[in-house]
């Protein structure tokens, strides 16, 4: 059975009295350990999709099953819960807290947690040394370049074993390399861990990372296909 | 999310905008620090005021001119004449005031005082023998008014320090002559430096026979008040109801409310007083509150700018599990902790200065100022304070949790 399962989902966003109908039906099916790509040019709706699938906004109609439960049988403190102990997220702009060390913002999911607080300094220190940052500990953002900020936020997503990553346009906000070993990070983290990955971009370079590549268009699904040649990092350092 | 770590995150929040949260607790700090100083100079005042009453002993009760006017067209109350010889006479007798035991006549008013060719307008103070004893102010130097003086308007004045000082600053006055209204007064006491007793200032002033001011000094006939001391305390009421019913028969008042005099007692004094600083206290502390709620709205102000600012932040916890309810904690805790801190400096600083002016009130005016510690207005201050901040902080917070995720992280 799959980990996540949609079926004819829709979104329709009112806007005074215009309504824009970003999904329009649509049905795919995730499954454990998976790591897929949702691509698809601006307006596509992938945005939208990654942020129903991260509990982040409400379908409109359809249903969006997640551990065989559809999303609207949890409750306001269920989503907060999930959003926090089994998804990840990482954001095309980082969005890491200002004028606040590395370290704290890696420990930020875990405030939300209920994890002991004895075990905070550690856990948040293990996820950054798996993208490779410990030496950046004590850095604030400002100090970071867009390729680390990007790590850190990896590291923040990882810090509470989530079961789901999501990760929105990651390499949209930074130059080539960076975004090849951002990508390798991913990638990396991905093969030794076993999460599931759900990664958006309009790159085709940068889903080739993925093994499976979902193109919307228009608000349906126009693709869906295994990558043949997958990308990998041998770019990768460390 | 535990309340320890809702208190953590919320002092970062401010930390991280240290100047800022400065700047906005500023209205309360001084909100609450107005509060301390008013109340602790109000009490001050108050126990100064009173101490002064109560220094005067409380079998002393005064007979005073007129009544407490009940309203504005109450003529017999601006009456200044009303207490004459007769009356005097009357009261002094035993079997109408049994328990009188001595009783001062009164009288006062500005006169012009002259030594070779100095001038100096105290107040004169004309009473009889024992009104050093009333007052405890016996002279320092020479000697206080006989009774024989007093019953033949001798011509003697005793001086306050400031007054002795100002007609000859380089000589001493004592047996010297002085002239008032073309008379020749003979200086027999001066008294020492006291400042101001019993809300009279002895230093400026100058004491003589009553008979004396009433003859020469100010040509009148009747008297500005009587001083009776009651024997002892427990007889203090009937003496007064004695000198009710004495004054009422001589001059033929059948019905109280047409009183043409009217009797100040220790406890009226004191009740009066407390009444009116009690009620001022409050007046100015009610004002001092109302910048409490303006300091209450600037924060409201400033939290809604840092929850526009911290939008992304809002939508970033949500998204890593944050709660509406962790979100709105976040944000109220920030707004108390600020006021609250607010309320805590203003105590502070409002203790510091009530200080500082009780120095100087001691050691400038001279005063027996003492220092209080307005507890309950602290107390107050700081519990108002935080509700101020909970209630201006609600409505920012509410905003930030309300905030969706998505929107929250899209906010450029």
């Amino acid at each position: 059975m799959a980990l996540m399962e949609v079926r004819d989902l829709e979104k329709t966003y009112q806007d005074e009295d215009v309504a824009t109908r970003v999904l329009k039906g649509i049905t795919l099916d995730i499954s454990e350990g998976e790591f897929l790509a949702i691509m698809g040019p601006s307006g596509s709706g992938k945005s939208t999709l990654l942020h129903i699938l991260g509990f982040l906004e409400k379908p409109s109609d359809g249903s969006y099953r997640f551990d065989d439960r559809t999303v609207d049988e949890y409750t306001e403190q269920e989503v907060a819960r999930v959003r926090n102990k089994k998804f990840g997220f990482i954001f095309q702009s980082f969005n890491l807290l200002p004028r606040t060390t590395v370290l704290e913002n890696v420990k930020l999911p875990l405030l939300y947690s209920g994890v002991r607080e004895e075990l905070w300094e550690e856990k948040a220190k293990q996820a950054i040394e798996r993208v490779g940052l410990s030496h950046r500990l004590d850095f604030e953002p400002s100090q970071l370049s867009g390729g680390e900020k990007q790590r850190v936020a990896i590291a923040r997503a990882l810090v509470n074993d989530p079961q789901v990553i999501f990760a929105d346009e990651p390499t949209g906000n930074l130059d080539s390399k960076s975004g090849e070993l951002v990508m390798e990070t991913i990638q990396r983290l991905h093969a030794g861990m076993g999460n599931t990955v759900i990664l958006i971009t309009h790159e085709t370079y940068t889903a080739e990372y993925a093994q499976r590549i979902v193109r919307l268009y228009d608000g349906q699904v126009e693709s869906d296909v295994k990558v043949a040649n997958r990308r990998t990092g041998k770019a990768f350092v460390k | 999310m535990i309340l320890k770590h809702t208190v953590r995150t919320a002092l970062i929040g401010l930390k991280t905008n240290k100047s800022r949260s400065a700047l906005t607790i500023l209205g309360i700090v001084i909100g609450v620090t107005a509060i301390i100083v008013i109340v602790s100079l109000g009490e001050g005042a108050q126990s100064l005021i009173l101490g002064q009453i109560q220094g005067l002993g409380s079998r002393v009760i005064g007979v005073v001119p007129g009544r407490i006017p009940k309203s504005p067209t109450d003529i017999v109350a601006t009456l200044s004449a009303s207490l004459t010889t007769r009356d005097l006479a009357a009261l002094e007798r035993k079997e109408n005031v049994p328990h009188a035991e001595y009783i001062i006549p009164v009288v006062f008013g500005s006169e012009t005082i002259s030594y070779e060719g100095r001038t100096y307008r105290p107040t004169i103070f004309g009473g009889n023998e024992m009104m050093a004893d009333v007052y405890d102010s016996y002279p320092e130097r020479g000697r206080n008014v006989t009774a024989d003086e007093v019953h033949n308007s001798a011509a003697v004045v005793i001086l306050g320090y400031n007054v002795a000082d100002k007609l000859a600053p380089n000589s001493d006055l004592l047996n010297q002559r002085v002239k008032i209204k073309g008379k020749n007064f003979l200086v027999i006491g001066i008294r020492a430096k006291m400042g101001s007793v019993t809300l009279i200032n002895f230093d400026e002033m100058a004491m003589m026979p009553y008979t004396t001011a009433q003859q020469y000094v100010f040509g009148i006939r009747y008297y500005n008040r009587f001083i009776v001391r009651a024997d002892k305390d427990e007889n203090v009421i009937s003496t007064v109801h004695d000198i009710q019913a004495t004054l009422r028969q001589l001059h033929g008042i059948t019905d109280p409310d047409k009183d043409d005099f009217s009797i100040q007692t220790q406890a009226d004094a004191l009740k009066t007083v407390g009444i009116v600083l009690t009620a001022l206290t409050l007046f100015l502390a009610m004002v001092a509150a109302i910048s409490l709620v303006v300091g209450g709205i600037g924060i409201m102000n400033i939290m809604l700018v840092s929850v526009t600012e911290r939008t992304r932040e809002i939508g970033l916890r949500k998204a890593i599990g944050a709660t509406n309810r962790d979100i709105l904690m976040q944000f109220l805790l920030e707004a108390v902790i600020l006021t609250g801190v607010g309320g805590v400096i203003g105590i502070l600083l409002g203790a510091g200065l009530s200080f500082a002016i009780s120095l100087v009130i001691r050691n400038v005016f001279g005063l027996d100022w003492n220092f209080t510690f307005p507890l309950q207005a602290a107390l107050l201050g700081i519990g108002v304070s935080s509700i101020i901040g909970l209630i201006f902080g609600l409505y920012p917070a509410r905003t930030a949790a309300k905030k969706s995720p998505i929107e929250a992280l899209r906010y450029e």
